[in-house]
């Protein structure tokens, strides 16, 4: 029998204006099931939630029904009070007859009769409440980060920082990203290689961190403290382990014409090679595409100079299974392809280049050693046109719709740089507006202007044509001067857009993580919760979430391993006691709920029976993880039968409800 | 002032906790008023929602019942308010196939954010239900001639 | 035809592929036509049989069939593959104990429809092209097809088998027989003739459960309507609501996956036409979120568990038809 007690607050005048809270708790007093009714002036106050304690001690409550203020705002509260003498605090009910009800009702006797038909479906719904217990799940104290940029490498030294095993998978030979290849850094120009090369080497030398490069997410299992994940490691023909880094092989192996990706294929690599000499781990690949021992079986140089005997060629692929508590996206991005603009004629001369091309061009490790050369003649460029927003802020469906975000600064910084070493170069920067918030940012911009004295233009370039003595013909046009330009440029700089990696949205698949419609991955929270995704255990750093330039992207990293850290320090996870639960004993096995489920929570798993003839029969039913389940209660309709309910939320309560408001 | 025999329907609305029940909250906070006809129930999601609980509704009784949810793309559970899309896209056209007034029954997407929209919505809702008068179909549905 | 079959389940049955043959069996009337399990070649030649009386769907007894040990050997008409199919789907049939065998059909009859044309003393029915020719103990009479057809037959919307071991006889085409017309003139109507409509058929209504027992999407384990906790249980009417709404949830719990064959409605004993339904359910189906066939291949996910972010608003109801 349950002995349901009933709180009734005034929140001071707030409801008892116009409800007459005596009038409520007097009329719910004689519901049946109602042992104990009364109101208090605010029952949120320690005094307030002391009544309700003594209330549930002296009566012996089964069942408590508040009538306040939004559940939102103080059902935790009232649910901590009675649990603190015992009883479950999910046998407790709230009536929300403040802003449902006194707050837009004026006329009391209205507002009275609407608070006790409120109360009354709180009453029909407690008496079907049944105890619930938040579950728990044990969580594995250690993180995986996809992707070893610049976002990853941070978001894996804060992991390890902490104490906490974390694991790097990475898809190219070394670990270090995009920044690898850029020469300087705005707004400080400090060189790129110098502050990410040593985080590079923390990585390689932190016992906490285990490096998989050269290596892949094949299949992710699980959820949230308790991920199985499959890293497929690339064959590289070169055992990692016996691999001095010596460079031996790279320069003895015959295949010298083998495009280096590492200066976008503006020179040459081999085609066993190390992709730079600070590359983390320090190890030689072969490129199968490429190597002539492995595509015909003659060669075998590298394997004959190697003193180490870390050659290979036999080498398999090879899946690593790994158990990991929270998992970090870290996929990063690329620059868009740019043969599509036709206008900006890209694919006509070697002498428009991409940003990235450009930053090559002036790192010391590049093509040309760092001297600003064209790569058509290797002559020094006297006039550069830098275009910005080529395919950023596009929704002619060409490019893409957004801002690139990084394209302001980093062409600021190029126009800057290319002015201080060689000063007898125009240099003219064409750009729709120039966005530079930020700390320093405009500053840094302004510079570029002012003391560097390099032509911003405001207007779009309509056209670039390659002339047949070496020269491009940029059109455009001035908006602020309303004049048409005609520049005769020796180098056109394109700041193309980014977009994230080619791999992000398989693995979004594999990781049940959600992406917009540009594949970057959606946070929980565009405001609060932004470093996670929606999907529990997942979470997100740098550009993989949006476009980002360095200093956001250490910060969101940083953010991101704090989040991991907040995760990887609890021995247990509680989890939403309100999941659905299937009676199996009605389930048909017809997988509708496992369908509509948003989280993968349910499985199907073939179990025996005892039939009523005392046979046994095997049945395939559903089976709820309720460390996975949110509670959104999606399968519960899905069902035909009926057999998948949800705890807190079940069919029975939410009829009673239905029935109690009805019932007048 | 109102009048003592003036029809006053008996109104459901199912909202959902994360976004349309915190809409209701804000309509209050706001002091934007609509019409003690309506009593909310709250549901995790809109997507929780069975027909059944519809049906039920009008069988004791109710005038009219409304459904509210996150606007699509937002639920809090990513995809349940887009099933609820179709459950009830079905099912109210199959009450509107038997005959049963179909503006008694109604899908409003409401954001936490919209308390002003939960109101409007509700004040329309009962005004509809209120010029339709008593539910008698659905009751009547099966009553012998 | 029916020799045919014969002579296959009896060799099916000789070499061991399946221990027992699902098919039918006269009753007290040649009409009366009930899914009977035959062990033997005894029991087929006595009491198999396959004529224009044979419309039972026999795929939902697939489902207690295939938990038994053995396998069993099925003759399914082409619409009876599809409701076969979604039992698939739907994870209900063990496929590795079942051997179909599809059969063509010309259409289905009754002994009630020829009865309301007048036939008594029914014993037998033959199939002469465009004719039955009904053997009674009066004579042979002829009808033509097109005026005993049962109304699924008239809209047979398939003589193709989506599923099957081996085929007697030719395989068809899916058709398009306008099986939507019903549906479309009732939502010609206005809402109060439809109404009317609907309370006239509805409250012929005894609740006997017949259609709930021989379709083959309401194969629950255990029905809503039985369960005490569904919160609309009851089996007797003790309360209205259950009456009311009964069909309306039926509808709604097979939508998306039925199939259309047209079982519930040949079985009502009061002739509602309850398969217009289903049919409404369909029809909305195919018009607002593209068409969709259960059952016409196995694993497909069902309209209702199912969505695209542009799906259109429930509010579409008040716009459609301006009414």
């Amino acid at each position: 029998m349950q002995k349901i007690g009933v709180f009734v607050c005034w929140c001071g005048s707030n409801i008892a204006q116009t409800v007459d809270v005596q009038a409520v708790s007097d009329a719910l007093a004689k519901e049946p099931g109602v042992v104990y009714s009364t109101n208090y002036q605010y029952m949120c106050s320690e005094a307030g939630q002391n009544l309700i304690k003594d209330a549930v001690k002296e009566y012996g409550l089964t069942g408590v029904v508040i009538c306040s203020c939004s559940p939102r705002m103080h059902e935790a509260t009232f649910r901590k009070a009675v649990a603190s003498v015992g009883l479950n605090p999910y046998m407790l009910e709230v009536a929300n007859i403040r802003e449902q009800c006194s707050w837009i009702h004026k006329d009391k006797a209205v507002g009275t009769e609407k608070a006790i038909i409120m109360g009354r479906a709180a009453i029909a719904k407690v008496m079907l409440n049944t105890p619930l217990q938040a579950g728990e799940s044990p969580v594995t104290k250690r993180a995986l980060v996809i992707g070893g940029g610049i976002a990853g490498i941070q978001t894996a030294l804060d992991i390890a920082e902490a104490g906490f095993d974390v694991d790097i998978v990475e898809k190219n030979p070394t670990i270090g990203g995009k920044m690898t290849q850029i020469d300087k850094t705005f707004p400080t120009l400090d060189c790129a290689a110098c502050i990410l090369t040593p985080k590079m080497v923390d990585c390689a030398q932190n016992e906490k961190i285990h490096i998989y490069s050269y290596s892949e997410v094949a299949e992710v299992k699980g959820f949230v403290g308790n991920f199985s994940v499959k890293i497929n490691k690339k064959a590289r023909y070169v055992d990692e382990n016996k691999c001095t880094g010596c460079g031996e092989c790279t320069t003895k192996c015959p295949m010298k014409n083998v495009p280096n990706e590492f200066n976008l294929g503006m020179d040459n690599r081999r085609a066993i090679y190390i992709p730079f000499a600070q590359a983390v781990p320090k190890v030689a690949t072969i490129d199968p595409n490429y190597c002539n021992m492995l595509k015909n079986g003659k060669c075998g140089l590298c394997a004959k100079v190697c003193g180490a005997g870390a050659i290979d060629y036999k080498q398999k692929d090879q899946i690593v299974e790994e158990k990991y508590g929270a998992i970090v996206v870290a996929t990063g991005y690329n620059p868009i392809k740019l043969d599509k603009f036709d206008e900006f004629g890209y694919s006509l001369s070697k002498d428009v280049i991409s940003s990235l091309e450009f930053e090559r061009l002036t790192n010391a490790a590049g093509p040309t050693s760092g001297t600003l050369l064209r790569p058509s003649d290797g002559k020094h460029p006297h006039t550069i046109v830098f275009v910005q927003c080529v395919g950023s802020r596009d929704t002619s469906g060409c490019g893409k719709p957004y801002c690139s975000k990084i394209c302001c600064m980093y062409t600021a910084k190029h126009a800057m740089l290319t002015r201080e070493k060689y000063p007898d170069t125009d240099v003219y920067v064409f750009y729709i507006d120039v966005r530079s918030p930020g700390k320093n940012y405009d500053e840094f911009y302004r510079r570029a202007v002012e003391q560097y004295g390099v032509h911003y233009i405001k207007g779009m370039v309509g056209k670039v044509a390659p002339r047949a003595d070496g020269k491009i013909l940029v059109q455009a046009s001035d908006l602020l001067a309303g004049d048409q330009l005609h520049i005769e440029a020796d180098l056109v700089v394109l700041a193309a857009a980014i977009e994230p990696d080619k791999t992000a949205r398989p693995l979004a698949t594999m990781l049940t993580a959600s992406m917009d419609t540009n594949d970057f991955f959606t946070e929980a929270h565009a405001k609060l919760r932004p470093v996670e995704s929606p999907t529990a255990g997942i979470f997100l750093s740098g550009a993989c979430q949006g476009p980002k330039d360095i200093p956001d992207t250490v910060s969101q990293a940083s953010a991101a391993a704090a989040k991991v850290i907040g995760l990887l320090v609890k021995d247990k996870l509680t989890t939403n006691p309100c999941t659905a639960q299937p009676n199996e004993m009605m389930c048909n096995g017809c997988s509708s709920c496992e369908k509509v489920c948003p989280y993968g929570a349910i499985t199907y798993v073939d179990k025996e029976f005892r039939m009523p003839d005392r046979t046994t029969r095997v049945r395939r039913v559903a089976s709820v993880n309720p460390a996975v389940c949110q509670g959104c209660g999606a399968c519960t309709v899905a069902c035909p039968s009926g057999a998948m309910d949800l705890k807190g939320f079940s069919n029975s309560q939410i009829m009673a409800e239905v029935d109690a408001i009805c019932q007048m | 002032m109102s009048n003592v025999n003036e029809f006053k329907p008996k109104i459901v609305a199912f909202c959902c906790n994360w976004c349309s029940y915190a809409g209701a909250d804000l309509a209050g906070t706001n002091r934007l008023s609509y019409p003690a006809d309506v009593k909310i129930i709250r549901v995790p999601c809109s997507c929780r929602v069975n027909p059944m609980f519809i049906l039920r509704a009008f069988q004791r009784g109710a005038d009219g019942v409304i459904l509210c949810g996150c606007h699509p793309g937002d639920c809090h559970y990513t995809t349940g308010n887009y099933y609820a899309r179709r459950r009830m896209t079905l099912l109210f056209s199959m009450l509107d196939f038997l005959g049963i007034e179909k503006e008694r029954t109604r899908v409003e997407w409401v954001s936490a954010a919209e308390g002003a929209k939960f109101a409007a919505t509700m004040n329309d809702f009962v005004a509809t239900v209120t010029a339709l008068g008593e539910n008698k179909r659905l009751e009547d549905l099966r009553c012998k001639e | 035809m029916q020799g045919m079959m014969l002579n296959r389940a009896k060799e099916l049955l000789g070499n061991g592929t399946v221990n027992r043959v699902l098919g039918w069996q006269a009753g007290e009337f040649v009409y009366d036509i009930t899914p009977a399990i035959f062990e033997s070649a005894e029991e087929l030649d006595a009491n198999f049989v396959y004529n224009a009386f044979c419309g039972n769907n026999l795929s939902k007894y697939l489902i207690k069939e295939t938990l038994k040990d053995g396998k069993v050997l099925v003759f399914l008409k082409p619409c009876d593959t599809y409701s076969f199919n979604q039992l698939l789907t739907e994870h209900r049939i063990d496929r590795e104990k079942v051997y179909v065998i599809g059969i063509p059909c010309d259409g289905k009859t009754s002994g009630e429809v020829l009865k309301s044309k007048g036939m008594t003393g029914i014993t037998g029915i033959r199939e002469e092209g465009e004719e039955f020719v009904v053997e009674t103990i009066y004579g042979d009479e002829k009808i033509a097809k097109a005026d005993a057809l049962e109304e699924r037959c008239l809209t047979c919307k398939s003589k193709k088998h989506v599923a099957y071991d081996e085929l007697i006889g030719e395989d068809g085409e899916v058709l398009d027989s306008h099986r939507f017309d019903m549906v479309a003139q009732l939502e010609a109507m206005t809402p109060d003739e439809r109404f009317a409509f609907w309370r006239s058929q509805l409250s012929k209504c005894i609740r006997c459960n017949a259609c709930r027992n021989v379709c083959p999407a309401c194969s629950c384990e255990k029905c809503v309507f039985d369960n005490p906790n569904s919160g609309i249980s009851q089996k007797a009417a003790a309360d209205s609501f259950e009456e009311n709404m009964f069909h309306i949830i039926r509808a709604f719990h097979v939508a998306g996956r039925c199939t259309d064959c047209g079982e519930c409605s040949r079985v009502c004993p009061q002739n509602i036409p309850l398969h217009l339904l289903n049919r409404k359910f369909i029809k909305d189906i195919n018009e607002l979120y593209g068409d969709y066939q259960a059952g016409a291949e196995v694993g497909t996910r069902a309209p209702l568990t199912n969505f695209t972010k542009g799906d259109v608003e429930p509010s579409i109801v008040y716009h459609r038809e301006g009414k």
